[in-house]
């Protein structure tokens, strides 16, 4: 449809007159601008991808000088039998559902909150978005130190009521640390797309609501929350993404520990491919993992644009 | 007792006037190695690049000895990289050297040794050649020149051996009544001993008796190992070749035992400690002792404690402590000028590691060990015997610093301390991973 409305508007534009020889130009310019960017995307992303395919049946390895075996399927077959593939793909996904609530549902919340604010709403978008800003590095490092059992801040302020939490080095508690980590982090920009999405929904109808009768609670339920419908699809489908790329916060917060309790997928590739050498091993790992985002996407795609269509 | 902390003041003061010699000597010296190097026959590169680990505080000492060879060598121009330690460092090395661009010198830890050679990583550095730069074989300890070497050949050539230690903050223990008159600590030479000990410093800090940091990918691993050698004589993990576990299941039981008895039993030991917090615990006065490697030394001197550095207790039956050692290699591949250079650098290194030294490693050239300089640097010549009774990490591709199979141990060992396993479990589950991975064949 949206192609459409680009013909519509063609003609405007003096293309018809040159004829042909203007548009394989035109083309030409176009494929000219994209070049570098093609290049580089076929260099630093297409080319891996097909190494990474063909590494996955060989043992490759990261510090071998000789040629590397053809295996077949075996590194496949050995995944199957791996418990440490499938412990982290669960802590991946776990970590997932730990956080895609509440970064959603905190998002659109402090989002709602901040657009009813008449004045100094600044001050709130500043104060959310702020710690999207941080590099990880340090966000991780800050949050190390209020989780140190004993001295940390939290347990300075929880400690009388919890006792003493070894939040990162309870195997029970360290992936909720984590979550709670991210939450603080990564919320800001959830908040920021529900903030854009609110203010794009015309005033004039939580006016005529208002004149029906419908209270703040009927508004919310009622306009707000199905206008959002898209912003909220965005914001699930980026949200789910984000979290299965988990590898960051667990690398520098608890290294995978504690007994790798937190180790996600991600670093299940790095530990085998980097630390231990086994590039061929690590490729059909991350095959693996690359079948399986790739079929929650698709399955993902296929479920949303049913329910746009509904809209 | 706080003059003690003065006097640090004064060395450090002391320091500076002698790095001043140092330097100038290091020209004399320069000069005089510069010939036979030059009389080796062939050139010499104009430019050399170096890689190393080192933050922190090995990281300004090692900047500091980088700018002295660059005034003694004016024609060389050295270009120095820093890259972040472990597992990083150990990937952007390998893969430098595989993909056909490596530095021309490199810091790597000896335990490494046996991930690197075998894979056709390193240049062979033969003994007549060390010592025309003046490091040949003799001017090491054999038992720390053996680390280096891989079927029998040298790939490396130490710089320190930088072992587990035990640190004591001497007010607080004199509280409790540890110290003996002359200010040592009491003998802490059985398991109930090192209880009792930790008991009565721990009445004292009304926290902890000794600061640890089970919650860490190493260390669990190093206190492990060095109660491991002290009952079994060069704590052996694997045979030889890494293809056996021979590990003795009923004395690493008993390791682990001891460990867990201190965090759970005797609650002497933080459980949950990561890397950062112990170093603080210890800083505060939270705990009288502190086990870790030597290197933090530069930190509680900065803050101006009053502590020492001793040798690990000897809880059991042989001296021993967990160690590994710095080292400088040359990658595979660097041609005969680069590699000149590259040796010369390495040469002006080690007879400059006193400087090293005052970071608390124990340096492994000889001449600077037996120098009346370092032998009056405290504490760290206090410890510095250690080097001759080192156990290391079991020679493997997996295993070595920043190592998976330290971080797997240390994740078992950390979860038996914790109390979530026996320690029969937790070597059960050791001994079952470390037999998976010596089955499975090696990755070069």
């Amino acid at each position: 449809m949206e192609a459409g409305q680009e013909v519509a508007r063609a003609p405007a534009v003096p293309v018809a007159k040159t004829g042909g020889g203007g548009r394989w130009r035109r083309n030409l310019t176009g494929w000219g601008f994209m070049l570098p960017f093609m290049a580089a995307y076929a260099l630093f992303l297409i080319w891996p991808v097909i190494l990474m395919f063909k590494y996955s049946f060989t043992n490759k390895s990261l510090v071998g000088t000789g040629g590397s075996q053809f295996l077949g399927f075996q590194n496949y077959g050995r995944i199957f039998g791996d418990p440490a593939f499938w412990q982290s793909l669960w802590h991946t996904v776990w970590f997932t559902i730990l956080s895609t609530p509440p970064l959603v549902i905190l998002a659109l919340v402090f989002a709602m909150l901040t657009n009813r604010v008449g004045r100094g709403q600044g001050i709130f978008r500043f104060s959310f978005f702020a710690p999207f800003v941080l590099p990880v590095s340090v966000v991780c490092l800050i949050w190390i130190w209020m989780y140190e059992p004993g001295f940390g801040l939290i347990d300075g302020v929880l400690g009388g009521i919890l006792g003493n939490v070894a939040w990162l080095g309870d195997p029970n508690v360290a992936m909720i640390s984590i979550v709670i980590t991210t939450i603080w982090w990564t919320l800001g920009f959830n908040f920021v797309l529900y903030l854009a999405g609110l203010q794009e929904i015309p005033r004039e109808l939580y006016d005529a609501a208002a004149v029906d009768g419908a209270g703040a609670w009927a508004q919310a339920r009622w306009i707000t929350l199905p206008l959002l419908k898209r912003t909220t699809l965005l914001v699930l489908a980026l949200q789910i993404l984000a979290s299965l790329k988990i590898f960051d916060q667990v690398y520098i917060m608890t290294y995978g520990g504690p007994n790798f309790t937190t180790r996600p997928i991600i670093e299940y590739f790095y530990d085998q491919g980097f630390t231990a050498y086994q590039i061929g091993y690590a490729s059909a790992v991350s095959v693996v993992y690359f079948v399986i985002i790739l079929a929650a996407s698709v399955a993902w795609f296929l479920f949303s644009r049913r329910r746009e269509e509904t809209v | 007792m706080s003059g003690e902390g003065r006097s640090f003041l004064g060395r450090s003061v002391s320091r500076r006037t002698f790095l001043g010699g140092a330097a100038v000597t290091a020209i004399g010296l320069a000069a005089s190695s510069c010939g036979p190097a030059a009389a080796g026959g062939g050139g010499r590169a104009r430019s050399i690049d170096y890689w190393n680990l080192f933050g922190g505080g090995d990281g300004v000492r090692m900047v500091q000895m980088e700018n002295q060879f660059r005034r003694s060598h004016p024609g060389t121009k050295l270009n120095a990289v820093t890259l972040s330690w472990g597992n990083p460092y150990y990937t952007k090395l390998s893969m430098a050297i595989a993909g056909g661009s490596p530095p021309d010198v490199a810091v790597m830890h000896l335990a490494k040794i046996g991930a690197y050679a075998p894979a056709g990583l390193l240049e062979e550095l033969r003994p007549e050649e060390l010592s025309r730069y003046g490091i040949g074989p003799e001017k090491f300890l054999p038992q720390v020149l053996d680390f280096a070497k891989y079927d029998g050949r040298i790939y490396a050539v130490p710089l320190d051996t930088h072992p587990f230690v035990q640190y004591y903050n001497r007010d607080i223990c004199r509280k409790a009544g540890v110290l003996d008159p002359g200010g040592s600590l009491v003998p802490m030479d059985s398991p109930g001993r090192v209880m009792k000990v930790l008991e009565r410093v721990k009445k004292v800090t009304g926290q902890w008796g000794v600061s640890f940091y089970p919650n860490d990918s190493a260390g669990p691993w190093r206190l492990f190992l060095t109660l491991y050698g002290q009952m079994k004589k060069g704590a052996p993990i694997l045979s030889h070749d890494a293809k056996r576990v021979v590990m003795d299941d009923a004395k690493a039981e008993q390791a682990l035992g001891f460990m867990a008895g201190l965090a759970l039993r005797y609650r002497v030991m933080p459980i949950n400690m990561d890397y950062g917090g112990s170093v603080a615990l210890f800083q505060n006065g939270q705990a009288g002792l502190y086990w870790n490697g030597e290197w933090e030394v530069t930190t509680f001197q900065a803050a101006k404690m009053n502590f020492n550095m001793v040798p690990f207790p000897k809880v059991y039956t042989y001296k021993a402590a967990q160690a590994d050692h710095h080292s400088f290699i040359i990658p595979k591949g660097v041609d005969p000028a680069h590699k000149r250079t590259a040796l010369e650098f390495i040469s002006f290194m080690l007879k400059d590691s006193y400087v090293w030294a005052q970071g608390g490693h124990i340096p492994a050239y000889q001449p600077v060990v037996q120098s009346e300089k370092y032998r009056h640097l405290e504490p760290q010549s206090n410890y510095a015997g250690v080097a001759k009774y080192v156990v290391t990490d079991p020679i493997a591709w997996f295993s070595g610093s920043g190592s998976d199979m330290e971080a797997h141990a240390s994740g078992i060992f950390q979860a038996v301390m914790a109390g979530r396993m026996s320690p029969r479990q937790g070597v059960r589950q050791f001994r079952a991973y470390l037999q998976q991975e010596v089955s499975l064949p090696k990755p070069y």
